[in-house]
């Protein structure tokens, strides 16, 4: 497993996220979490994971894990098609501000977030819009939830296949139960 | 204003203080004063001048910093890690280290207009002469030069007359960039105020560079029935000789043709271009042809149609001449910026280059004359084209030779993660060498031909000309019309359209520009482009993005300047030319505020500025931004306080600004009638924002087309498309309505059921509308 950019040239700085190299190491950081949201882009409603998109996972964690839901660009509609209403509806740069400022009492006015899960962004959105919080959300911590290398997360996945993927979202979903 | 030079010499004078031989002295410019209304309080504004205006600003729109890389490598004391609250060896910290490269950027953007421009009027001057009058657009145009008024407090009337706005830019700009030294300025918002005036500039000099080129080579004057011309591959014929010209400087091209129809020879070659200078060619003639933006340039050199290249600058690929020794076709480089590392055969007789070209003993020439590229590249392409027949071979490779090649691929996924849309390369590439082209041709629609793939390849395959071979029907079927771009915006048409505008009820201007770095091909912008004009938006645009729009056909087969008017009025879409023209989008806002409200427009920036930004609902749209060229048209358009959006490659810039409609305290204006402190709602709620989506872009531009000066019928309507919008392609109500609706009148009526029950649940209360300012009075007064 390596700490490669999933794109080449998108090298990190010195600080770089750590891998998340089972589903225990998420679901741990989740389970710790007292305020998490998930910011979920528009390509999770395209990414086939075998039967299901990976939205469908998304839905799923956000259910069982009762993880609070803002849908950037246009993913709201693939959210409300699968009977599921998200917390909030902005752009990922807006979401991704609002999550600097400390005094931001989160999507529902009851206080601040301490942990962003990412996924489903354009790669290079995710990447620069994690860089943000890497160096200006000190106290927020950050997952991607992809299947891509994203340096900036504070822990991320390596670049993994699409089973290896599969079975770390199910060992996610699976560790927590019903 | 008309200027002088004033250069005085005497051999010899005696007067009472004693004999006097020999003197010279020049006075630089004297101003002959034609204009009579008075001088506005910042006429040439320094970097500070505009200082608060820009505060004002970004205390509203916060930077947003994206860091692109966490380190900071401009001298000998980095690299410095600033991750976080580290700190430089200098001293500089994050924020201001985003903003110092932002504004680099910028600074780098605005010289290149400027440069564009200088060289062009120099040249323009030669031919034509200083004294040559200014006429963008004759009798329909009084307000020429609305940025040069604007700025310099000056109305420019000649050629020689730029020389002075010029001279002020190329200060200005070197200032600027001299902020950026080491120790210089490392305040993020004093930068971000540089950045700009930076933009500012840059909108100065477009003007420039576009009313010189438009008054001397008798371009459409501020013309809505431009002539339709063609654009696409397709559209050439390939039995003549052609020639390409890439970039965005004219004068070569417009040699070529004059060349041509001296000799008549106007219907014996095709003339090509790619990027601006394809644009401002069909300016010239219509008879020239547009092959496409900048992403067609490899496909285009590798069809081996060209029989000869001439470039002058910007946006061309650096690798412009190895693409063409592969295919024997001769380079002319024109520019002293891009010499491509040829030898300068200004000064050699024509007769002697062409023979060097046509030998193969060069593979090209610099020339730094453009009546000679002019005699060179036409006579050259008379004789090389025959020679080059067997070489014009559109696919570039056919579909059995690129299912050979694909059949090399190793599926080691270089080219995916070498990609900058991350396009599935390789599974298109395993797909073909089972002789299924189908998903490559695919990637074929959102490719922007950077080739990056290619560099990655492990096994050397041509995978950009494989993508091509996929797509070829598409490419062979590329011939559409594109209005020719109009240039300025008439005087009249500002006043007809001015008060609806002002008013809100023409629900804003739209500007689709800037470059084709598209994230899913350039079809998303047509579509953008046609869903505003039908909601009876005026949709301006200009250059790759004006020709991305023109590459688009509707059921009829017509493209959109076929179908929609090219008046600047609703429901129309406005070419209105190249990069350079940009500024007369900027340039019309500007003038609304002049000949519609008759606001005194010399040098009156701020005023104009606080204007435009309460009254005039524009939005720009640079969906494929990808030049520092782009950031600093942005931040021209930001200092005016219009919004633009772009696509998702555009957090690459570094930083967004960013309003926070839950602050109700940003939202405050001054009430110009009562001095009144008045909430007006986030409106409009970001000045720059990257988003994900063209379905995100399209509500994004209904929303920020929202101003407090709006009038509740026009508030009503812009709401109605807001809603519509956010309903039909985010899928559900926004949740965020009770902050534009001021007073029920606001409501729209077809919706009010359902937007009375949210007003309740967010306990909204009722406002007013005010005279909205945010310059306060003791500050406005002079």
């Amino acid at each position: 497993m390596s700490q490669d950019a999933w794109l080449t040239a998108e090298v990190a700085g010195p600080k770089k996220a750590s891998l998340i190299t089972k589903p225990e190491i998420a679901d741990a950081m989740i389970r710790r979490a007292k305020r998490p949201i998930f910011v979920v882009g528009s390509i999770a409603a395209e990414i086939d994971l075998e039967e299901k998109k990976l939205i469908d996972y998304v839905i799923a964690m956000a259910r069982r894990c009762n993880i609070q839901v803002v849908a950037t660009g246009n993913t709201n509609n693939e959210f409300l098609k699968r009977g599921f209403t998200p917390e909030a509806v902005m752009p990922a740069v807006d979401i991704g501000n609002r999550l600097t400022d400390p005094k931001w009492q989160g999507v529902d006015g009851k206080g601040p977030h301490d942990l962003a899960i990412f996924v489903g962004l354009p790669y290079q959105m995710a990447w620069t819009i994690l860089s943000g919080l890497k160096n200006f959300a000190p106290n927020l911590k950050t997952i991607s939830l992809d299947n891509v290398y994203q340096p900036n997360a504070r822990w991320s996945f390596s670049n993994i296949s699409i089973k290896s993927w599969i079975m770390n979202l199910e060992g996610i979903l699976g560790n927590r139960g019903d | 204003m008309g200027t002088k030079e004033i250069n005085i010499s005497i051999k010899e004078i005696e007067t009472e203080i004693g004999n006097i031989r020999d003197l010279r002295f020049s006075v630089g410019r004297l101003a002959q004063e034609t204009w009579d209304e008075p001088q506005g309080p910042t006429p040439f504004p320094s970097m500070s001048t505009l200082r608060n205006w820009d505060l004002t600003l970004l205390k509203r729109y916060k930077p947003f910093y994206l860091p692109f890389c966490d380190l900071c490598c401009l001298c000998t004391f980095g690299k410095c890690d600033l991750t976080g609250d580290k700190k430089g060896a200098c001293g500089i910290t994050m924020p201001g280290q985003q903003s110092r490269i932002v504004l680099l950027a910028a600074c780098i953007g605005a010289a290149t207009h400027t440069s564009h421009a200088r060289e062009l009027v120099t040249h323009l001057i030669e031919e034509f002469g200083a004294d040559t009058r200014l006429d963008p657009g004759g009798l329909n145009i009084k307000v020429e030069a609305p940025i040069t008024r604007l700025v310099c407090g000056m109305k420019p009337e000649t050629l020689g007359d730029l020389e002075t706005v010029l001279d002020y830019s190329e200060q200005q700009i070197t200032s600027l960039l001299a902020c950026t030294h080491t120790g210089q300025e490392g305040n993020p918002l004093d930068l971000e105020s540089k950045v700009l005036h930076t933009g500012m500039i840059d909108h100065l000099s477009m003007e420039v560079a576009d009313i010189a080129q438009v008054s001397a080579y008798d371009l459409p004057k501020a013309d809505p029935n431009a002539p339709l011309v063609d654009i696409g591959f397709g559209s050439v014929d390939t039995t003549k000789p052609v020639i390409l010209v890439i970039g965005h400087n004219v004068p070569p091209a417009v040699e070529i043709m004059d060349y041509m129809q001296d000799h008549e020879l106007t219907g014996d070659i095709e003339v090509t271009g790619i990027c601006c200078t394809g644009i401002d060619m069909t300016r010239y003639s219509p008879k020239a042809k547009i092959i496409g933006p900048i992403s067609w340039q490899i496909r285009y050199i590798r069809s081996g149609i060209p029989d000869i290249i001439v470039v002058d600058e910007q946006c061309i690929r650096t690798d412009v001449l190895d693409e063409a020794r592969l295919l024997k076709i001769p380079v002319i480089a024109t520019s002293e910026k891009n010499c491509l590392g040829l030898p300068d055969r200004t000064g050699d007789p024509p007769e002697e280059i062409i023979d060097d070209l046509m030998s193969g003993k060069t593979d090209g020439a610099l020339i730094l004359n453009p009546e000679k590229v002019g005699v060179v590249a036409v006579r050259t392409v008379m004789q090389t084209a025959t020679k080059r027949k067997k070489k014009k071979k559109i696919g570039i490779l056919s579909l059995e030779e690129a299912i050979e090649e694909a059949k090399r691929c190793t599926q080691c996924r270089e080219c995916r993660r070498a990609c900058p849309n991350d396009l599935h390369i390789s599974d298109a590439m395993k797909a073909l060498s089972r002789d299924d082209p189908t998903m490559l041709a695919e990637i074929y629609d959102s490719c922007v031909g950077c080739i990056r793939c290619e560099s990655a390849c492990t096994q050397e395959i041509p995978i950009h000309s494989l993508i091509v071979a996929a797509g070829e029907d598409t490419l062979r079927n590329e011939s559409f019309k594109l209005r020719a771009g109009r240039g300025a915006i008439q005087d009249i048409e500002i006043r007809q359209v001015g008060g609806p505008i002002v008013l809100g009820e023409i629900p804003g201007i739209v500007a689709f520009v800037g470059c084709a770095n598209y994230p899913k091909g350039g079809n998303e912008l047509a579509e953008m482009a046609i869903e505003f004009a039908n909601r009876r938006f005026i949709v301006c645009t200009s250059g790759c993005a004006a020709m991305t729009i023109g590459m688009h056909r509707d059921e009829d087969g017509k493209s959109p300047y076929e179908v929609y008017s090219g008046n600047f009025e609703a429901g129309a879409i406005v070419n209105v030319g190249s990069c350079v023209s940009n500024a007369h989008i900027s340039g019309a806002a500007v003038k609304i505020a002049s000949i519609f409200a008759r606001r005194n427009l010399r040098g009156n920036y701020a005023e104009i500025a606080d204007y435009v930004y309460n009254r005039v609902g524009a939005v720009g749209v640079a969906w494929g931004a990808m030049s520092q060229k782009a950031a600093s048209i942005a931040a021209g358009f930001w200092r005016l306080g219009i919004p633009v959006i772009v696509g998702p490659h555009g957090t690459k810039y570094r930083r967004m600004l960013l309003g926070r409609a839950d602050h109700d305290e940003d939202w405050y204006v001054d009430d110009a009638r009562t001095g009144e402190k008045v909430y007006v709602g986030p409106v409009p709620e970001h000045l720059f924002i990257s988003v994900e989506t063209k379905e995100e872009a399209m509500v994004m531009i209904a929303k920020l087309s929202m101003r407090p000066n709006d009038t509740s019928r026009g508030r009503a309507l812009k709401l109605t498309h807001y809603i519509d919008l956010h309903r039909r392609l985010l899928g559900s109500m926004p949740t965020d309505i009770h902050l534009f609706v001021r007073m029920e009148a606001d409501i729209p009526i077809t919706m009010k059921e359902d937007i009375v029950s949210i007003l309740k649940e967010k306990d909204w209360k009722e406002t007013v509308i005010p005279d909205p300012t945010l310059i306060p009075k003791k500050e406005a007064a002079p």
